[in-house]
């Protein structure tokens, strides 16, 4: 306890402290000023120490995009008609038990030839709106923005920047299997695709959404 | 009863020596403000606490019920909305309070723009409201995220995509704000803990040390035309002025707050009742394509401003405006600390605050309707008005039909119904030819896309013959006029002829 604390009525001891001071010297009051900043350094050197373990706690989450992901696989690649683009969903390779609905993903699975498949991310390129496919008129469409791609993943008119982003796959046997496990965004692909002539921007030439 | 009186009179005492509170709630309450700020103009900062006020008792009572886990959440809502008595009224004021608090703070803050309030030596007040507004603006957003449902998500969704356009650090951030790779349960987890301790926390200690301010440096006097702000002689200025003709906050201007607040609150309460909770909407499962997201109130404006920006501008401008917005707003005070407060004589203020206001509503008029977004289900649900086939060849119907299959529609309205993206298109043969037509239904142009690769020819021809009949009656349709020419003066020797 020091003289300063509060006394009951803090205006009467105030003058009491002036002597206090007066009557110690200014050594003594100096010497307690450097205890004082030998408190605040410590404190300042423990709270340090005790802020490591928490930044690398709260960073934990930021991790290298390839270890997030793994491959899955989306079921029999002959499931899949040539020349048709179908809605498929799986589960997210990298799931908590609390996940609950959030772990279905789902992408467009479109097959050009016996071994030759696009698998498109469902989010626009755009601000990553689930895009709808429309077999009859081969387009997706965005319900944000308007955003549209054609058949092949490219932009066809809107807002967006680029084609679908689209993930890399390998047939495993039967099996048609995708590199899977993170939400497609720009900064998982950075590459813009220069969009001047919308009919030739091809939305396959940028890097995938899901390539590490 | 001079008993009771008595021994209320003696517990008081007990509690006021040990506490010692009744000196500074005294001044607080007690000391003068100028008469004229006791106005209904000077209302909205406490309607803005009170609401507060309300947002924390209510959030506190939904959490009781509550569970914040990305596989419960969505449950425990309609469980609260259908099951626990009266869950559904809590969370609908909890909702209104929310909108009502943005509003307010809003009008609050362009209340003190227009008066010239954040002059000094009140900068750093302008300066704390100014993120007390930022921290508002957080706590719809991620109470929205709360919600966790189709909407919840996506809005997720563009702010992940948002982040990711950040150069260097953008896949960090995303894994950041969302505690993994994708939205998922980590992600509610940490959108609870911000809305539950960290903005709420920071902004109860933020709004107090606002409101210190305003009690320690008084209220700002009612701007008069030609009594400008100097640093040397303000202070003085305005002690005088309350000395002269001030009035003790309580009763003279608080009556005012109180009776606004009620309004509110009551506001709020009615809404409430009448127009219920917001959602939840669908199932945060991402695999549900049927799904059309849009962001909540306070963020409608964004949504509108992100449909219309060129593709070209787009990263530049969601990384530099808002920091430009917030530096902006952040100057203020420093950029004008002294000089003229009525808005009489700060014409510029007044046109910059007037065209906010008229940008921002016309933006959020524009995102209720969301012209731009195609109307997914329009190719299979809407109708075509019976007239414009009546006398159709089955050429017509059939191009009709593909106008309908192939989701024409979708983006471009007839008879009223359809989408807005494109040109409605009641009229369009009295705006383009034929061969126009053709040309834009095969090569697309502007945000047409493309369909040469997904109609035939004979599918073109059945399209565009639908097409030409659509005209107001006694209105022709338009038509080539060097072709006719041609047609009906034949060059000498026929080679203009088809
Ligand atoms: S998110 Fe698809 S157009 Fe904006």
């Amino acid at each position: 306890m020091s003289e300063e604390s509060n006394g009951p009525n803090k205006s009467s001891t105030g003058p009491e402290i002036d002597k206090a001071s007066d009557r110690e010297g200014p050594a003594v009051v100096s010497r307690r000023w450097l205890l004082l900043k030998a408190g605040v350094a410590l404190n300042g050197l423990v709270g340090l120490a005790l802020a490591v373990p928490v930044v690398r706690y709260l960073l934990a989450p930021v991790r290298k995009d390839s270890s997030y992901k793994s491959w899955v696989s989306l079921g029999d690649a002959d499931g899949f008609p040539v020349g048709e683009t179908r809605l498929v969903s799986f589960k997210n390779p990298w799931t908590q038990p609390w996940d609950g609905q959030t772990d279905n993903v789902a992408a467009y699975v479109r097959r050009e030839g016996a071994s030759q498949f696009t698998v498109f991310a469902i989010n626009c390129a755009h601000l990553g709106c689930p895009v709808r496919w429309f077999p009859q008129s081969q387009l997706f469409m965005c319900p944000c923005h308007g955003g549209v791609y054609y058949a092949d993943g490219s932009r066809a008119s809107g807002p967006p920047e680029r084609g679908l982003f689209t993930y890399d796959y390998k047939i495993v046997g039967e099996q048609l299997q995708i590199d899977a496990g993170q939400m497609p965004s720009l900064s998982n692909s950075a590459k813009l695709v220069n969009i001047s002539s919308p009919a030739k921007t091809s939305g396959n030439d940028g890097d995938c959404g899901c390539r590490g | 009863m001079p008993g009771m009186k008595q021994s209320g009179r003696r517990i008081y005492d007990w509690f006021e020596q040990r506490l010692q509170v009744e000196g500074p709630i005294k001044d607080a309450v007690l000391h003068k403000v100028p008469r004229n700020t006791a106005s209904w103009w000077y209302v909205f900062g406490s309607a803005a606490f009170t609401l507060l006020m309300l947002q924390i008792v209510t959030g506190i009572l939904l959490a009781l019920v509550y569970v914040p886990s990305a596989a419960e959440a969505w449950n425990s809502l309609n469980i609260l909305n259908h099951q626990v008595p009266l869950g559904w009224f809590l969370r609908a004021v909890h909702a209104w309070g929310s909108n009502f608090m943005v509003a307010v703070v809003f009008i609050h803050m362009a209340q003190v723009f227009l008066f010239g309030a954040y002059k000094f030596p009140r900068e750093l007040t302008w300066t704390v409201g100014v993120f007390l507004l930022l921290m508002t603006l957080g706590m719809a957003f991620t109470g929205q995220v709360l919600r966790f449902d189709q909407d919840a998500y996506w809005g997720l969704g563009i702010g992940v995509f948002i982040l990711s356009r950040v150069p260097w650090m953008g896949g960090g951030l995303v894994h950041l704000l969302l505690g993994g790779p994708t939205i998922a349960g980590a992600t509610l987890s940490r959108f609870f803990a911000l809305h539950v301790f960290v903005i709420p926390g920071t902004l109860l200690f933020l709004a107090l040390v606002h409101v210190w301010m305003v009690i320690k440096l008084g209220i700002n006097e009612w701007p008069m035309p030609g009594r400008l702000v100097r640093k040397s002689t303000y202070i003085a200025e305005y002690n005088q002025l309350t000395h002269e003709d001030g009035i003790p906050f309580v009763p003279g201007a608080f009556w005012k707050d109180l009776i606004f607040s009620a309004a509110v609150l009551a506001a709020v309460g009615v809404c409430a009742a009448v127009f219920g909770p917001a959602g939840p909407g669908g199932q945060p499962d991402p695999s549900i394509t049927q799904t059309v997201p849009k962001p909540d109130f306070p963020f409608l404006w964004i949504y509108a401003v992100l449909s219309y920006l060129p593709p070209s501008m787009e990263t530049p401008f969601i990384l530099i405006a808002p920091i430009l917005m917030i530096a902006g707003l952040l100057a203020v005070p420093f950029v004008a600390s002294e000089g003229e407060k009525s808005w009489h004589r700060r014409p510029v203020a007044v046109l910059a605050l007037a065209s906010v206001a008229v940008g921002w509503g016309v933006f959020t008029h524009l995102a209720m309707n969301t012209p731009w977004s195609p109307h997914m289900g329009a190719w299979s649900g809407d109708t075509l008005p019976l007239e414009y086939l009546r006398e159709a060849t089955p050429l017509v119907r059939q191009g009709a039909v593909i106008f309908q299959a192939k989701q024409c529609r979708n983006c471009h309205s007839i008879g009223g119904h359809g989408g807005e993206r494109g040109p409605a298109l009641d009229a369009v043969a009295t705006r383009m030819t034929p061969d126009q037509m053709r040309y834009k239904v095969v090569t697309g142009g502007g945000n047409m896309p493309a369909y040469g690769k997904n109609l035939s020819p004979p599918e073109i021809e059945a399209l565009v013959s639908f097409l030409e009949t659509l005209h107001p009656k006694g209105e022709p349709p338009a038509f080539d006029a060097s072709q006719q020419a041609a047609q009906s003066n034949p060059a000498p020797g026929g080679s203009n002829t088809p």
